[in-house]
């Protein structure tokens, strides 16, 4: 199977550090992509910011752990959290199974929903980590 | 570990995996699988049924002739005239000052006829201390090339390699092994493991392992086998507190420190570290390896600073969530004042300090 494989849906952006972001209005949904997740394997520990912090385009604002590893999450967008998938905390292997439905890890008010651009688009990131396995 | 340049090396097991879809990395030198499915399942099926792991990866090096037991006995800390044709035991290579060069299985296959078992990325280097300090009638030879490795680990190991065999299994015991054959093709068969399970460890000609291993696989279906990675080996033997060289042990912790003071015999006579292991008995190791249970959420990675009272004290060599014992765990060398259980620490996990709680080792020992 070639890398870029997995599923990245259409109505997504996605990060080189293997992020996406769903935006609705100002509100931006935030996970790790199907390709993070499998690189990963069996997610154990998700650690997330609490509501109400500030979260900056790049900057760590959290890390999920693997029996194996520990990676840190970057922002993909700057703005505010508002929401935290607490649910996550008893299930994270959700993270794994749903990475782009109940697996997401926070919501966040972002701060100017126009500057996105800079984030891949599917076909992008798809290409993106092609080029990188090889 | 490993700093050796140009490509991984592979297994006779290099090109089945890759049709299994297994995950690779590269690890001491070669290209393994981490996992095939998911290291939690693998795990769990290793204590609940059985797992098979090839681990050709490791070394083995044949000393043999007159001289092969003094060599042995010159060189680890273990006590190799003990040993019986047909039996193996755990030891070390020692240092001049009672550490690692390597931790090593020594198989006795007769009067002056011994098999070393040795880590991947230490082959080489323990091939050349083991034939720099070989003088007379002795032959050191590194047979690594010649021998592929699979270890075959559960509760239900017994009944599934009894299908493939006509080794009286059932009567060999823990640390004993046989030679014979597995499915038509002669092999090593012993009752040892890096998994704190009951388990086999398969020595066999590297043409023939890709067979044997399809051929357990097969047997063990009904049984509910999986084939298992290098992660599951690594929660697996650490919840039975097994070391890991390069993370756990090396050439600046002592045999004593790492808490393997059952593997050093120091009334057998003289050996190589012998002098500084005997006043470390006398004295007991400044430092411990001693197993920790977190009480903060996160899991204590190899590396990470050991703390008491705001003062650093010693570091981590390794840790993982503990999928059987269900929390989790790590090993970790202090001071040997903080080493009793029930010795409350903190760990810096990238800048947060976490609790955890000193407790007796092994994390998960079976039930027999």
């Amino acid at each position: 199977m070639s890398k870029g494989d997995g599923i990245y849906p259409d109505d997504l952006k996605y990060t080189k550090e293997h992020e996406w972001l769903g935006l609705q209005g100002d509100i931006g949904t935030v996970g790790i992509t199907h390709f993070a997740q499998s690189e990963l394997g069996d997610i154990v520990y998700v650690e997330l910011p609490a509501v109400g912090t500030a979260m900056v385009a790049g900057e760590p604002f959290g890390t999920v752990e693997s029996v194996k590893a520990v990676s840190e999450l970057f922002a993909p967008a700057s703005g505010e959290v508002v929401e935290v998938n607490t649910a996550l905390a008893a299930a994270q292997e959700a993270v794994n199974r749903d990475p782009y439905g109940e697996g997401w890890l926070i919501k966040m008010r972002v701060a100017e929903p126009g500057e996105t651009a800079g984030l891949l688009t599917p076909a992008q990131y798809r290409k993106f980590i092609e080029d990188e396995a090889n | 570990m490993d700093t050796q340049a140009g490509p991984p090396k592979k297994t006779p097991l290099n090109g089945l995996f890759r049709e299994m879809g297994a995950r690779l990395v590269d690890f001491a030198g070669w290209e393994m699988p981490v996992h095939f499915s998911s290291i939690l399942e693998e795990h769990h099926a290793v204590r609940g049924a059985a797992g098979i792991f090839d681990v050709s990866h490791m070394g083995e090096i044949h000393v043999g002739g007159g001289g092969a037991l003094l060599l042995i006995q010159g060189l680890t800390c273990n006590d190799a005239a003990r040993l019986q044709t047909g039996q193996a035991h755990y030891t070390a290579l020692t240092t001049e000052k009672g550490t690692f060069v390597d931790d090593i299985l020594v198989y006795r296959r007769g009067r002056d006829d011994f098999f070393l078992v040795v880590n991947a990325g230490n082959t080489d280097k323990d091939f050349a201390w083991i034939a720099r300090h070989a003088e007379k009638d002795v032959e050191v030879v590194n047979a690594s090339a010649r021998w592929a490795q699979l270890a075959l680990q559960g509760p239900k190991a017994e009944t599934i390699l009894a299908s493939l065999t006509p080794l009286p299994l059932r009567s060999m015991r823990y640390y004993h092994f046989l030679e014979g054959e597995v499915r038509g093709v002669p092999s090593i068969v012993s009752r040892t493991g890096y998994t704190g399970e009951d388990g086999f460890e398969i020595y066999l000609p590297p043409g023939a392992a890709a067979d044997v291993y399809r051929a357990i696989l097969d047997a063990g279906r009904a049984h509910g086998i999986r084939p298992c990675g290098l992660g599951a080996r690594d929660t697996l033997r650490l919840e039975a507190r097994m070391a890991l060289y390069g993370n756990d042990i090396d050439e600046t912790t002592t045999v004593f420190e790492a808490g393997l003071e059952w593997i050093v015999r120091l009334e057998k006579g003289d050996f190589i570290g012998r002098g500084p292991l005997a006043r470390e008995q006398e004295t007991g190791p400044k430092r411990r390896l001693v197993g920790f249970e977190m009480l903060d959420p996160g899991i204590a990675r190899h590396g990470y600073p050991v703390f008491e009272g705001g003062r650093e004290v010693g570091t981590v060599t390794s840790g993982t969530l503990g999928p059987t014992v269900k929390k989790n765990i790590g090993l970790a060398y202090v001071p040997t004042a903080l080493s009793a259980a029930g010795t409350r620490l903190s760990i810096g996990i990238r800048g947060r300090q976490a609790a955890v709680v000193v407790v007796p080792t092994p994390f998960y020992k079976r039930q027999r």
